[in-house]
């Protein structure tokens, strides 16, 4: 720990740094402390193998916590009809078993895809380090901790030491201020953010999301905007704990209680970047000049307003995967299927802005479209408000929780040529199924295909 | 680890942008719980077109990949790495990598060496042209047949580890365990909600 008071103005994110400094091991290079690790059953069972190989056990178990999410099926539970998932998910179980790991199984209604789970849990909390094997782990960053993804090597490094070596990274500020039109959410501010900067518009950076727009956004949204910060390069994205972040935890079952909650939250209202504090890059989006967003090609940066047209210089190879021409306008392009869930829109408010636009329509004909929540606390309280009535009355599977066509490992799978509307946060190329052709949007936007059966502007939904 | 210092090869040209780990690997491939043979599934959908590049037999034994701006953005799934390494791939060389893929791959000796754009074209073209390379970490150069040496940044720490072939978990083990324990120390008294038990089972 720092003995010496830091006085120079200092960002948020420098603030998480130095907090967890083990041992300066360069320039900008130390071993930081890692107070909290989610695991999952893909990226994990050659660091368990690792450490076993190597003779030795946990370092700690506490700041662990397990669940499978990539693999489950979303539907008919009981029995794993592939044997390979089924094994990874067993393994997993065996693992956490052996290591003294706490594992949430399948049929927990705690089980959900890990970063809905972080939250939901109080296992996230503001000012701690968290990782996971697992890209989209800035979607902590929401609550102010510092957490980023990683391989299955620090998994292991983390699981033998409780620390990584890490180095420090640049910082932007990203600042968005104004009020959200109707219709238009987090999902079309970070896809504008990634069409903006690009693809790798951020690598070797943390984001710090600040302004008037972000401070009136719910934790949801917060979430879903860090979430996919990767998708702009950076591994970390940052909003400050604020009043909105202590109500979402209050009373989770993880989060401090009583004396402990109110240290706890003291500490946590000085994790903020100083007013003067220097970023080495900053961008500014107007949030009222936001319109819905819609992807185009196969890379989250290849990203158009609704109103807006493939660009006239689109590669050939995007053109050519996604059956696109250059100039053609997106609104109107006829869908097969639509997919509402994933780490980044799989959340409680997700699901009601998506039934907004489900309520007393109908999925269009020869479209199939499927909820899948991010939890099953999720699934349950969608239940309680009776959203799933309106999504089955419109059409929609409703599914059991897990990652499903974000990914495509389950059965949830597309078919060649078959195109998509997605609240999820990759396009890529058969990122849904070999051949398969994914445009990203927000919840309400992807309600708004399934029921018109083309790429819609939800805005004219909303009467 | 295995160790990275001096490679001499012949070169793939792969010359794309945001060649993303689900490219490298198709995410249905993931469902191997092994690291070993995964050079089978790298590239899947590429090469089930005839003619992709990897397997191109102009470049049969290359160990060198050379790829474009971005590379290995994406998911996090150090298959990638264990993907290329299974191929023989011993490095990458691109104007810039996703960072989660380029700590993977230098954790497990695969060099992500990144060139600025006028020296990457000069290394592309090169590879086209069948030539061999010798990339050094000893001497942090690309050498070309053409006579031409191209000097390159590397992080200091990560090369000495690549060149040793040492791992992190020995070397924290083996120095760090006295920090890390002070460090706990500290942190039980500055945020002791952290260190509750109660809170971890919930
Ligand atoms: S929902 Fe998609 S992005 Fe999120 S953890 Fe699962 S596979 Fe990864």
């Amino acid at each position: 720990m720092r003995t010496v008071a830091v006085t120079a103005p200092s960002t948020l994110y420098h603030r998480l740094w130095a907090a967890h400094v083990v041992a300066e091991t360069g320039a900008g290079e130390a071993l930081l402390y890692i107070d909290r690790m989610l695991i999952h059953e893909v990226s994990s069972p050659q660091a368990f193998a690792g450490l076993r190989d190597r003779g030795l056990v946990p370092y700690r178990t506490a700041p662990h916590l397990a669940v499978a999410d990539h693999a489950v099926p979303t539907h008919d539970r009981g029995a794993i009809a592939d044997p390979q998932a089924r094994q990874q998910i067993a393994l997993l179980a065996a693992n956490c078993a052996a290591a003294g790991i706490e594992y949430l199984p399948l049929d927990d209604a705690r089980q959900g895809i890990v970063h809905v789970i972080g939250p939901e849990q109080g296992f996230t909390l503001p000012g701690t380090t968290i990782v996971c094997g697992d890209s989209h782990s800035a979607t902590h960053g929401a609550f102010g901790a510092l957490a980023f993804g990683i391989g299955t090597s620090a998994i292991e490094c983390v699981l033998a030491t409780q620390v990584l070596p890490q180095k420090k990274l640049k910082t932007m500020r990203v600042t968005i201020d104004g009020v959200l039109a109707p219709g238009v959410g987090a999902k079309d501010i970070i896809l504008t953010l990634i069409g903006r900067i690009g693809a790798a518009g951020a690598v070797g950076h943390a984001i710090e999301y600040v302004g008037s727009t972000v401070a009136a956004l719910s934790m949801e949204a917060r979430m879903t905007l860090c979430n996919m910060t990767i998708e702009a390069g950076a591994r970390v994205g940052l909003v400050a704990p604020d009043a909105t972040t202590f109500a979402y935890l209050a009373g989770r079952p993880r989060a401090p209680k009583d004396a402990a909650w109110d240290r706890a939250v003291m500490a946590w209202q000085a994790l903020r970047s100083d007013a003067d504090a220097v970023f080495d890059r900053d961008i500014h989006l107007d949030a009222a000049a936001i319109a819905p967003q819609v992807s185009w090609g196969t890379s989250p940066d290849q990203v158009i307003g609704i109103d807006g047209a493939v660009p006239g210089d689109a590669g050939a190879r995007p053109l050519e995967y996604m059956d696109l021409a250059a100039d053609q306008g997106i609104a109107g392009l006829a869908i097969d299927h639509v997919f509402i869930g994933s780490c980044t829109n799989g959340r409680i408010e997700d699901l009601r802005a998506a039934a907004g636009i489900a309520r007393g329509r109908h999925v269009a004909a020869g479209v199939r479209a499927m909820v899948v929540p991010g939890s099953g606390l999720v699934k349950r309280q969608a239940e309680a408000e009776g959203l799933d009535a309106i999504f089955r009355a419109a059409g929609f599977e409703w599914r059991d929780p897990g990652c499903s066509l974000c990914v495509a490992m389950n059965d949830d799978r597309l078919l060649p040529g078959q195109r998509c509307a997605s609240t999820s946060n990759r396009n890529f190329e058969g990122r849904q199924g070999v051949g398969a052709r994914t445009h990203l949007m927000s919840p309400m936007m992807a309600a708004a295909a399934a029921v018109t059966g083309r790429i819609t502007d939800v805005r004219a939904l909303l009467a | 680890m295995m160790p990275f210092d001096v490679l001499t090869s012949l070169a793939i040209p792969l010359p794309e942008d945001n060649i993303d780990t689900d490219i490298i690997l198709p995410a249905r491939f993931l469902l191997h719980t092994e690291k070993t043979g995964l050079g089978r599934f790298a590239f899947a959908e590429r090469r089930a077109r005839p003619g992709f590049v990897i397997d191109d037999p102009r470049h049969a034994g290359a160990a060198i990949l050379v790829a474009g701006a971005n590379f290995g953005c994406g998911s996090s799934r150090e298959q990638a790495a264990w993907a290329l390494l299974d191929l023989g791939i011993r490095c990458v060389i691109a104007p810039g990598f996703g960072e989660i893929f380029a700590g993977n791959a230098i954790s497990n000796g695969l060099l992500p060496l990144a060139l600025p754009v006028p020296a990457w074209r000069h290394v592309l073209a090169e590879a086209d042209a069948g030539w061999p390379l010798t990339v050094s970490l000893v001497t942090q150069s690309v050498a070309l047949v053409d006579g031409e040496t191209i000097g390159f940044d590397f992080d200091a720490g990560a090369r000495e580890m690549m060149i040793n072939g040492w791992d992190d978990i020995s070397m924290i083990r083996a120095r760090h365990a006295e920090a890390i324990a002070a460090f706990e120390r500290q942190q039980r008294q500055d945020a002791p909600w952290l260190w509750d038990r109660a809170m971890h089972h919930g």
